[in-house]
């Protein structure tokens, strides 16, 4: 096959490829990689994608990185059904603000309580302290009263009636923070209904398989060996303690 | 009948004006962007000037047009949109703007669609930061930042520095190949921040200057030039800030960027 997409499940710009590529029946090649064992830095995955990072999708020759670039990437060349990305000017807008505005908000925060309530402490075995961990708590649920507040308000999916890649963006990163323990959708139904909403038009099944990983993280931390980890952990503790 | 179309053409020209807002503050790089791509292309807009360091984006009026508390946004008779690219994109798309800011191809448009997706988390927030630790938080603030804070900050940026020329530039003229697009635009208003502190970041990046001359040559010398003159001035203009005045988000800056 020629086109290969380089994953790592426990990553939540991964689950929205994956969820995106096979909830369209899109063929490609699964490559695994583990980005906790620190293949993102090898040689080999840095003639696929310099960044470092993942995912990353290879179609022949032509590399890319960045799901959302990707997911765009795909629809376009699959013609994936409309609602993905409206062709409509003002809903494709609304996809693209979201899209846009998650990084440096649900994104940023949701991966950051994946951090420091689980990796940091377990698999790193470094206690964060209780002023930094309130603070980022707080972040997170102020991005998630703006998702609720602006993104979605009373609508079934954030741009409509139908769901976009703006509720796949946002579902997997939701989910992040749900694999340390934390149940963000306690005191939030409406968070709640709309969750249950989107995983159904996903497919119980594509969307529970994509979340297998994340949702046993507690229990995979325990068997990670942290001298494996050594090698990243003075970048963790720098990017996210210093 | 030509007198018609004429009169046609200057009243829908006149609604175009008034229906489409702009709410800009140009010290910031995503409203430089916007106003950029703009006045490049010709679209007629009524430019609301607005200033972030006055708290004006959290006045309940300015709540009205963005929930979310930032610029640029936009507001297109009722329709109102946040965020840079998207408001770009959309400007691209109604005003059918030539195809190399955003091309139709597939996979021009992917390599423009990685970059603007990368540069948030990237030499958008390193560029930011160092505008706010060298010159900011303690000409307009009155908070020293630790030594090792902004060498970290440094180090941050040089690396998505080095990234953009290895990655996404490497021996292109422009980051998609021959000709500017949203990309380059984006990347150079981001750039220009830490320069604003006084910051040289084209010192010893030859690769990386060229570049610069060749998009602000792209954009117009006049247009790039106008658009920066608030971050150029930064140094001057912070000397005339009353701390008083940005009392109100000092915690705010402070536990965003120092906790």
């Amino acid at each position: 096959m020629s086109l290969e997409i380089y994953l790592d499940l426990f990553s939540q710009p991964c689950r929205s490829v994956y969820i995106f590529a096979k909830k369209n029946n899109i063929q490609f090649d699964h490559k695994k990689i583990s980005l906790f064992e620190g293949y993102q830095y090898s040689e080999e995955y840095g003639k696929i994608n310099q960044l470092r990072k993942a995912p990353a999708l290879k179609d022949g020759d032509f590399c890319l990185a960045e799901s959302v670039a990707i997911m765009l990437y795909l629809a376009e060349k699959f013609h994936t059904p409309d609602h993905w990305y409206p062709a409509d000017l003002q809903k494709r807008a609304r996809v693209n603000e979201y899209l846009s505005w998650q990084h440096s908000a649900i994104r940023m925060h949701g991966s950051k309580m994946f951090w420091f309530k689980l990796l940091i402490p377990k698999a790193l075995g470094v206690e964060i302290t209780k002023e930094k961990m309130d603070n980022a708590v707080d972040d997170l649920n102020a991005s998630l009263n703006i998702f609720e507040e602006k993104f979605l308000q009373d609508r079934p999916f954030v741009v409509g009636d139908q769901i976009s890649l703006a509720d796949l963006v946002a579902i997997v990163e939701i989910m992040q923070p749900v694999g340390a323990g934390m149940d963000v959708f306690e005191n939030r139904p409406k968070l709640k209904a709309w969750k249950d909403r989107v995983r159904a038009e996903i497919g119980d099944e594509l969307f529970d398989e994509a979340h297998q990983a994340i949702l046993y993280a507690q229990e995979t931390v325990k068997t990670m060996d942290p001298k494996k980890m050594e090698h990243f952990k003075p970048k963790i503790l720098r990017y996210f303690l210093s």
